[in-house]
């Protein structure tokens, strides 16, 4: 690790530690006894400290640690994803193709660098395969229904959770050797955005910016999160290839990406009848809960790097 | 040893590849003799429930299996004898001197809990829940102090489809209801349909 992934991690490292003693304050105040929302609060917060440890570990390993790091990211996604998609007994090799074949040939394709396969293997080729197999079982049972929804799946878990570690495959002139940071730059805006929207609602919020689709969600809380959070990004423009106002400009595109793809998924849950989608993740619910903006997010993200900086 | 490193490695393995999450929803986990009844839709059925009890009730607890598939000597009859411990039964005996529970009701008499699956057989179909066969309200009636435990194993028939080898790694819950007796005087067909519906209400809803 060089000396500004060692200052990046310092840094949140302070932070967590900051709202570590601020919940345990919280904790105090409110005296013994359940407080649903300061425990929730504890146990995310908790619960950041073994994520950004795992992600550490990951950096520590380099390129090959982040694509086993979003390899498995990927994996409980698309797990928790065809866990709440109803499919029938026909839609097995379907499932088994895209757990045993697309989730690993899309990370492979991404560690070996040849981005013209790796940009299309999900949406063209997987996504002519899935129905072929379906099509062998011969069940015609909300047939378009079904493989729509596990390509879907494959694009959200796999395809575009995969544009993460894929930035490490951009050659920008200047920033060579330094794309885990900006991998790092992503992450931590778009989380810290969901953050911040979490603490500003909590705070300030009134008004309900989706209450069907996502009830805990405010305006208040999104003007604010989506606001600080670009405004962090902006400031960390030193660890990106970007200038200030380029780095607050994508910190808003990532946080808007964010914010909507928070929105998507909670839509899926409610029509599947569930508040999460999975359990994994301690106060946050499943591994999706904490994607589902970076899914979003990232593949846009990847793009417009691609486009004007590579 | 070998059979509590074989116990082991299976647990394990199918925690692992399943997820699996237990709910007690109608009862905590409590070391007091119980029958547990659940849906049946694949082969690995009794080892998910088996393997999401906590250790010391998993020790007194044994499936019931149908000798007809796992008396076959070998890797299967000692999985079956010796790593669960499993109660036996004969489902295709036709003689009529003694009943094809009575392996059953000894092992109740003992003390023993058991994993029951009442419906005889794998439901294959669409169906979520085929109608029991009467050995449930059998047992129930020969020792009506033994709570009879619901338990929905959902997502299951996903994970291990009938003759399919290679298992796929979606996430299973085992949902425990409230536990049930049979009432003094309950008839059989009002006891099954009453033990059927217990059950088929930890079912999650599709939408």
């Amino acid at each position: 690790m060089d000396d500004n992934t060692l200052s990046l991690f310092a840094g949140i490292g302070a932070l967590l530690l900051l709202a570590s003693v601020i919940g345990r304050l919280l904790k105090w105040r409110a005296g013994a006894g359940p407080h649903p929302v300061i425990d929730n609060l504890n146990a995310r917060i908790n619960a950041w400290w073994v994520m950004v440890l795992v992600i550490g570990i990951a950096f520590v390993f380099g390129k090959y640690g982040v694509i086993v790091l979003f390899y498995g990211v990927s994996f409980y996604a698309l797990r928790e994803f065809m866990t709440l998609t109803p499919t029938r007994r026909s839609d097995y090799p379907a499932l088994a193709a895209a757990f045993y074949i697309a989730l690993p040939v899309q990370y492979v394709l991404i560690a070996s660098d040849w981005y013209g396969l790796f940009s299309i293997f999900i949406p063209v080729y997987v996504f002519l395969l899935l129905p072929i197999l379906a099509s062998l079982g011969g069940d015609t049972t909300r047939f378009l229904e079904r493989t729509s929804k596990v390509q879907w799946g494959l694009m959200i878990a796999v395809y575009c959770v995969s544009t993460v570690p894929a930035l490490m495959t951009l050659d920008i002139p200047g920033y060579e050797g330094r794309n885990l940071l900006l991998i790092a730059w992503l992450i931590l805006v778009v989380q810290l955005s969901d953050v911040l929207q979490y603490v500003c609602g909590k705070l300030l919020g009134k008004r309900k910016v989706a209450p069907n689709l996502s009830p805990s969600k405010t305006l208040e809380g999104l003007l604010g999160g989506v606001a600080l959070a670009t405004l962090v990004g902006a400031l960390l423009c030193w660890i990106t290839p970007f200038s200030f106002w380029q780095a607050a400009l994508l910190a808003l595109v990532v946080n808007a990406m964010g914010f909507f793809g928070g929105l998507v998924m909670s839509a899926i849950k409610r029509d599947r009848g569930v508040k999460d989608w999975g359990h994994m993740i301690e106060g946050h619910g499943g591994m999706l809960d904490r994607m589902d903006s970076v899914c979003f997010a990232a593949p846009v993200f990847f793009h417009f790097v691609r486009y004007w900086w590579a | 040893m070998l059979a509590d490193l074989t116990a082991f490695s299976i647990t394990s393995a199918a925690r692992l590849i399943t997820g699996a999450r237990a709910l007690w929803l109608g009862c905590t986990p409590q070391p007091v003799q119980r029958l547990y009844y659940a849906n049946h839709s694949s082969h690995g059925d009794f080892v998910l429930l088996w393997a999401s009890l906590p250790d010391a009730l998993r020790k007194r607890t044994r499936p019931v299996a149908g000798a007809d598939y796992w008396c076959k000597p070998g890797l299967r009859e000692f999985i079956i004898r010796k790593v669960f411990n499993a109660v036996l039964i004969d489902r295709q005996r036709s003689d009529t001197l003694d009943s094809p529970l009575q392996p059953v009701l000894d092992a109740l008499a003992q003390g023993d809990s058991l994993i029951f699956f009442p419906e005889g057989t794998r439901n294959l179909g669409d169906e979520p829940l085929l109608p029991f066969k009467s050995g449930l309200f059998h047992l129930a009636a020969a020792h009506p102090q033994i709570e009879l435990v619901p338990v929905w194993i959902a997502n299951l028939n996903r994970v291990m489809p009938k003759g399919r080898a290679l298992p796929l790694p979606l996430l299973c819950t085992l949902s425990f209801g409230e536990p049930l007796h049979r009432l003094p005087g309950e008839s059989k067909p009002d006891f099954l349909e009453r033990a059927r519906l217990a059950l088929l209400t930890l079912a999650p809803k599709e939408a």
